[in-house]
């Protein structure tokens, strides 16, 4: 009797429990207790399934990994292939930028002067001169003398010459000395070369207004180069009283050091002055 | 005479590779000469028989390239050659220690005939300049340069002159 009696309190405890635990949950009351303890257990859930799909798919897949490693490597060839093509391409973009550049000069150059093209191909191995050699040689029509400039500015003169190739000397070289004009006073001096490949203009008359920003051109003078090619700009001027001439060093609009490409004036031809020197009789 | 023969092409990839890559990578105004190293190399390694010929080959291929006045290199490729026969004799136990110092001493007397040639030839260039920004950067990237070129002359010395069976 008394058992039966306990059972049936038991069964009632639970069942009014059971509904209380039910009313308050459809009444919102056990939200935050539900997620304070379902919230780890979805956590653990989540870690499980995580790990079945990485086994899942470790039985499964490998049936594909030799596939995909074809694959793969087949992708990896064709990116190396474009990344090649796309290096061959913009250095082919440069080198027409450069040439686009000469024909522009050639085109819009009011001299009139015939130009031919060519690649630089090397350097002279002697570090102390400053020759460059280029593609073209007596078979387009080059000759000792001829001035080779870019669309910036005056760059030297054809020093010697074979079939298909040229050495040319830079105005930067030791040896080199240029007659220019100064702008816009027009002084006359002469640009000459270093070791080191700075330019100096030199022989500037004391009385001459020389300051830095003012634009060195060739003045044609002695008949080497033809007149009023760029050559660059004043950018500091040593001037002392105590001196016949004031000199100045110059900043080429041409960079030596990456010339890639050049133009050599072909209908231009150096004056050769020799037969007026005077020689000795005997 | 057929060893000599082969001093023409392998000079002649060591200009084109001097003149279109070594001579564009500057140290301040100074460069490496692959051919100096290469005679260089070739006079100190100890089976070379007749290493003066490939230094006439190497010199007269550079005095027709180079604008260098006075068949300069040649002499100067000769001198070197010289200088390092002599030394090959003298300390042949160390030869990276003898390739070193013929190289350094090597650059000097190509500079130095070089300066000399220039100045007869009415070229007249300042002395500390050309020494610190020509000469000894040349000097620093030729010695850098040395130690891989004697690897290769070595390695072609015993192609050329490989050792008798006993």
């Amino acid at each position: 009797m008394k058992t039966t009696s306990s059972g049936f309190w038991q069964t009632a405890t639970l069942i009014l429990v059971g509904v209380g635990l039910v009313l308050f949950a459809l009444s919102g009351y056990m939200t935050p207790l539900l997620g304070t303890i379902l919230s780890p257990l979805v956590n653990v859930q989540e870690w499980l399934a995580t790990r079945y799909v990485a086994v899942y798919e470790f039985v499964t897949i490998p049936r594909d990994v030799a596939s995909l490693r074809a694959r793969n490597q087949q992708l990896e060839q064709e990116v190396t292939s474009l990344q090649a093509q796309i290096i061959e391409l913009q250095q082919q973009l440069r080198e027409a930028q450069v040439l686009y550049a000469l024909l522009d000069f050639a085109r819009s150059n009011p001299q009139g002067g015939q130009y031919v093209a060519a690649a630089v191909v090397g350097k002279d191995p002697n570090p102390f001169l400053k020759y460059i050699f280029i593609d073209r040689g007596s078979d387009d029509g080059l000759r000792r003398g001829m001035p080779v400039i870019t669309n910036q500015g005056l760059v030297g003169q054809v020093d010697a010459v074979t079939a298909t190739a040229a050495r040319v000397r830079l105005i930067t070289d030791p040896s080199s000395v240029v007659n220019v004009r100064i702008e816009p006073h027009r002084s006359e001096a002469q640009l000459v070369g270093s070791v080191t490949g700075d330019l100096t203009v030199e022989m500037v008359s004391q009385d001459a207004p020389l300051q830095a920003g003012d634009l060195v051109l060739t003045s044609g003078l002695g008949g080497t180069f033809p007149a009023d090619l760029l050559i660059g700009q004043v950018i500091s001027v040593r001037k002392q009283s105590n001196e016949l001439f004031q000199s100045a060093t110059v900043q080429p609009v041409v960079d030596f050091s990456t010339l890639q490409a050049v133009l050599v004036i072909t209908n231009f031809r150096p004056v050769d002055f020799s037969p007026l020197i005077p020689t000795s009789v005997p | 005479m057929l060893v000599s023969l082969l001093g023409v092409p392998i000079f002649t990839i060591l200009l084109m590779l001097q003149l279109a890559i070594v001579s564009r990578l500057p140290l301040l105004q100074g460069t490496a000469d692959l051919l100096l190293l290469f005679v260089t190399g070739w006079a100190l390694h100890e089976r070379v028989k007749h290493a003066w010929q490939w230094a006439l080959i190497g010199g007269l291929m550079t005095s027709l390239v180079s604008a260098t006045p006075f068949f300069a290199p040649l002499f100067a490729y000769l001198l070197v050659n010289g200088f390092g026969r002599l030394l090959q004799r003298q300390v042949w136990q160390t030869p990276i220690l003898a390739m070193l110092l013929t190289t350094f001493i090597g650059t000097f007397i190509y500079h130095g005939i070089t300066y000399i040639a220039l100045f007869f030839n009415g070229t007249s260039l300042p002395i500390q300049d050309s020494i610190s920004l020509v000469t000894l950067p040349s000097t620093l990237l030729n010695l850098i340069f040395a130690l891989p070129v004697y690897v290769i002359i070595n390695d072609l010395a015993n192609w050329i002159y490989p050792l008798e069976a006993i």
